[in-house]
């Protein structure tokens, strides 16, 4: 591959100076009929191109991209992107067109008038009221999904805060009251690493853990900190994500959909899984097999790069059974 | 106007000038410096994209202490993202775009001697110039250049044990950015003064050009904005320097408490983004107003819809100033915000898709010259359409959420306003440079030129909308810490190839722009066969642009082909010729368009 691009810097630079002796005769600055012929049909040649890159990863990179949405709220997300996608492709595949296609047949000669033509209220209506109805539509979609997946209003989901700092993610469950203590960076100390105020009564029975475990089917209600700066937590597979802020607690909420095993079956994550393993097995490196993560997507510093966290979604009651095996934080802090 | 006769030094003709014809130029050079600069920061991060652990004896030399052994640090790399936007957004395609065409043809298009004030535009002038050395300057600290991204947020950007780059390299780029600002401010007040009180007879405002409205537009939206851009780096120096806490609170790091309460880092969000957003089209109207000329001037046919045109720039305009918030859906703000700013973000597809159907219809039918400032001015109506079309899928809240920060939003918004700006950047070069250099460039370099560089900037842009879905962040150092994306390895590899192609291939136009401006062919007067007015100035450059009087105008821009029958295609041009400069006079029982 490398050779390959020392190639291509040759051949540019190449043509460049090639190009750079040709100047010298100094001819050539308005374009004439020759011109307009040749360019009009590289327009037509660059469309061919054009449309080919473009349907080629359309089709060929599917296998990359995410699998269906892990998450119950997720799911109206996706439909609305395809709606989105379907719509957005169509006219830029009628767009993109319409601006080479024109190029190359309207291309200049000596022979060829232009039509004075400089307005026409009916078109020029028809392509505002047209894109304001599509609007409309995707706009009362998008809102109506919007309340959805903000809305926290469930009593009984369960509570996790999830803690960010340079340059690592913890977690802590709300325990049996489903009610977190209080937190603040003053309370920071030894082992109390998330800041946890140990006078208060709801934090006894909070527990502290480096990764996520979730149950299937149960609306999780999250709440995040950050402790020096601003971190984003994301997770793709559930399409959700929150800022970190230090200073303040954000919210966000899902209902896993899948556990991790069920999600290794499906088609799309074997797909992924066999691509990645084929080029994994080729360096000698240890085979990939698929987790839900939590990444960072809010740049915080040289280990960005590297920040996250494990989720691991699971039936009910192997969650019942973990959750029980966690010690308190009563227990662990003294 | 009598001062044009007075005798003018080597330091006061290409120094401090006060002609507004120079000072386009020294905006012109100076962006393209930087521009050159930001774009080779963009070649080192994407071979560090591609080849992650990759030794290169191009990166040893050029990062001396912030590389090992040819593979550059963390911290570096993210430093160059950040410097490479900052350089691009601001002194490029704002100072740069505006700071060229705004200077060259306001005066020319609208029939002024000069700018309303000579002076303030100097100003204007060394204040960016100012503001550049600094900018390069602060690539040489020793902690490295300012590196909390482009979007500088606090509480990164103002802690330097958060990351080092936000030591003396943020100082300086705060300095420098508060000085780039009050250059762009003034002038931009000047652009708008000039525009509204230095008029020639009979350019009443609806006969004022496509480009004089798209540039008196973008003017008043940066007056709007770029001050809130200025508080906010300001409040940010006081947290930086004097302990205040606007943005930082409850903050540990480094082991200890820091002593900052009460601030909130979504203030400087909301702030940075009264701008940011606007900035957008700052950087974009303008190309779509140069557009708008070429477009018409090489089809040989009027710009259809003029007055869409114009409202479609000031929807445009105002709606910007009211979308902020869709860069924060995901900042912690109240959700119903994110409904309103979803509303208001979505709207802005309307004007801009009726802008783009008129570029087309302008095309139809036309008798299309495909000068190279017609092909660029084509690639940017392609790349705007392409980029805007994304905007759908990320102005809506519900689906930000789920690839915020992603390539998919690198991929939207470089095509969207880097791509096509620099597309209209490069078209007005290619067009308006016989007005200033009074030589012609090459041609044949510039379809070279145009078609390396459309199907490089699709070859790198678009596979990266995938990379994106497939949930990869923006500004990771490297992707080896997640198995889950090794399957993007090798679309890196094409993109970095495409990009650096592409980077390479801008050699071929530097060559053709400072070869030209020495040897290129001595321009005619009119050699596009154009309406506007500039081109009735001689190709010699004077002091006060027109020799005698000032013409007066007597038509819009746009009678390009214009009939003897209105309704009949096929009959004769109504002036023996197929365009009629703003000058001329209606003939006896023409009928203004």
């Amino acid at each position: 591959m490398l050779a390959l691009f020392y190639i291509f810097i040759g051949v540019a630079i190449g043509v460049s100076f090639w190009q750079i002796t040709r100047i010298l005769d100094l001819r050539g600055v308005v374009a004439n009929d020759e011109d307009n012929a040749k360019q009009g049909k590289y327009a037509i040649y660059f469309m061919v191109f054009f449309y080919a890159i473009m349907i080629y990863c359309l089709i060929a990179m599917n296998v990359i991209m995410l699998p269906e949405s892990a998450s119950i709220e997720g799911e109206h997300d996706d439909r609305l992107f395809n709606i989105t996608f379907w719509l957005i492709g169509i006219v830029q595949f009628i767009m993109q067109f319409l601006i080479f296609y024109f190029t190359f047949k309207y291309r200049g000669n000596k022979n060829r008038k232009a039509k004075f033509y400089a307005d026409s209220h009916k078109l020029e209506l028809i392509w505002t009221v047209t894109p304001a109805i599509v609007l409309v539509g995707l706009i009362g979609y998008g809102l109506w999904q919007w309340n959805n997946v903000m809305d926290l209003s469930d009593e009984d989901a369960i509570l996790i805060e999830v803690y960010s700092q340079q340059f690592r993610w913890d977690a802590r469950y709300a325990g049996n009251d489903n009610t977190l203590g209080l937190g603040n960076v003053n309370y920071i100390k030894g082992i109390n690493t998330m800041g946890v105020d140990m006078k208060d009564v709801n934090s006894q029975d909070d527990k502290q853990v480096t990764e996520l475990y979730l149950p299937k089917g149960k609306k999780i209600h999250f709440k995040f900190r950050s402790q020096d700066v601003l971190h984003s937590a994301y997770m793709p597979h559930f399409r959700a994500q929150m800022n970190c802020v230090p200073g303040m607690v954000t919210e966000f909420g899902f209902t896993p959909k899948y556990t991790t095993e069920e999600m290794r079956q499906q088609p799309e994550v074997i797909a992924k899984t066999k691509g990645i393993n084929k080029i994994r097995s080729a360096k000698g490196e240890d085979l990939y097999e698929f987790d839900y993560l939590l990444l960072c997507n809010k740049i915080c510093g040289a280990s960005h790069y590297s920040m996250q966290m494990k989720i691991t979604v699971v039936e009910p009651e192997v969650y019942d059974k973990w959750i029980a095996e966690q010690p308190t934080l009563a227990a662990v802090i003294k | 106007m009598s001062e044009h006769h007075h005798k003018e030094t080597f330091v006061t003709k290409y120094i401090f000038s006060q002609d507004h014809k120079m000072i386009s130029k020294q905006f012109l050079v100076t962006g393209m410096f930087m521009g050159i600069i930001a774009v080779m920061m963009s070649m080192l991060f994407r071979l560090q994209l591609a080849w992650p652990e990759k030794s290169f004896s191009i990166i040893e030399a050029f990062l001396g202490p912030h590389q090992t052994d040819g593979v550059m640090n963390p911290d570096i790399y993210l430093a160059l993202v950040t410097i490479h936007g900052t350089i691009m957004v601001f002194f490029v395609l704002t100072a740069g775009l505006s700071g060229t065409f705004s200077n060259l043809l306001i005066p020319l298009q609208i029939g002024a001697r000069d700018m309303a004030s000579g002076f303030m535009n100097m100003i204007s002038y060394w204040l960016f110039f100012l503001s550049s050395i600094l900018m390069v300057i602060s690539l040489f600290v020793e902690a490295g250049p300012a590196s909390a991204g482009w979007t500088i947020y606090p509480p990164l950007s103002a802690l330097p044990q958060a990351i080092p780059g936000s030591g003396t390299g943020m100082t300086l780029w705060l300095v420098s950015m508060s000085i780039f600002i009050a250059s762009s401010l003034i002038g931009a007040l000047n652009y708008i003064v000039t525009v509204l009180n230095l008029r020639t007879k009979g350019m009443k405002m609806t006969r004022l050009p496509l480009t004089m409205w798209a540039f008196f537009i973008t003017a008043i939206i940066g007056v709007v904005s770029f001050p809130v851009l200025l508080s906010a780096a300001l409040l940010l120096v006081f947290d930086r320097s004097f302990g205040t806490s606007f943005y930082l609170s409850d903050i540990f790091i480094a082991g200890e408490v820091l002593h900052y309460q009460g601030g909130s880092p979504v203030l400087f969000e909301h702030l940075f983004w009264f701008l940011g957003h606007p900035e957008v089209y700052i950087v974009l109207l303008p190309a779509l107003g140069i557009t708008s000329e070429i477009i018409s001037t090489n089809s040989r046919k009027p710009i259809f819809g003029y007055r869409a045109m114009v409202m479609s720039i000031m929807a445009i305009a105002f709606l910007s100033t009211i979308v902020w918030g869709h860069h924060m859906f995901i900042s912690g703000m109240n959700p119903f915000l994110g409904s309103v700013f979803t509303f208001t973000t979505l709207l802005i597809a309307i004007p801009s898709a009726v802008k783009a159907f008129n570029y087309i219809t302008t095309l139809w039918k036309g008798n299309l010259q495909l000068n190279p400032a017609m092909l660029f001015s084509i690639g940017l109506v392609s790349t705007f359409v392409t980029g805007g079309l994304t905007g759908l899928v990320l102005g809506d809240s519900a689906l930000d959420i789920a690839i915020h920060d992603t390539y998919f939003v690198v991929a939207h918004f470089h095509l969207v306003m880097g791509v096509s700006a620099i597309f209209g950047m490069y078209a007005g070069i290619y067009h308006w440079f016989p007005k200033m250099y009074g030589r012609m460039m090459n041609k044949t370099l510039g379809y070279w030129h145009f078609w390396v560089t459309i199907i490089c900037a699709y070859g790198v842009f678009w596979p990266m909308h995938f990379i994106g879905l497939a949930g990869l962040p923006r500004r990771y150092y490297s992707n080896t810490a997640f198995p889950m994306f090794d399957d993007l390895a090798d679309i890196n590899v094409v993109i970095t190839i495409f990009a650096l192609v592409g980077g390479a291939a801008q050699i071929i136009f530097l060559a053709n722009f400072f070869i030209s401006i020495y040897r290129g062919e001595k321009a005619s007067q009119n050699p596009w066969n154009s309406n506007t007015i500039e081109w009735t100035t001689p190709v010699e450059h004077i002091h006060g642009n027109w020799p005698g009087k000032i013409p007066e105008v007597h038509r819009w821009a746009y009678d390009y082909s214009k009939r003897v029958d209105p309704n009949d295609d096929d009959s004769d041009f109504l002036h023996g010729q197929d365009f009629v400069l703003q000058t001329t006079p209606l003939l006896e029982g023409e009928q203004p368009s």
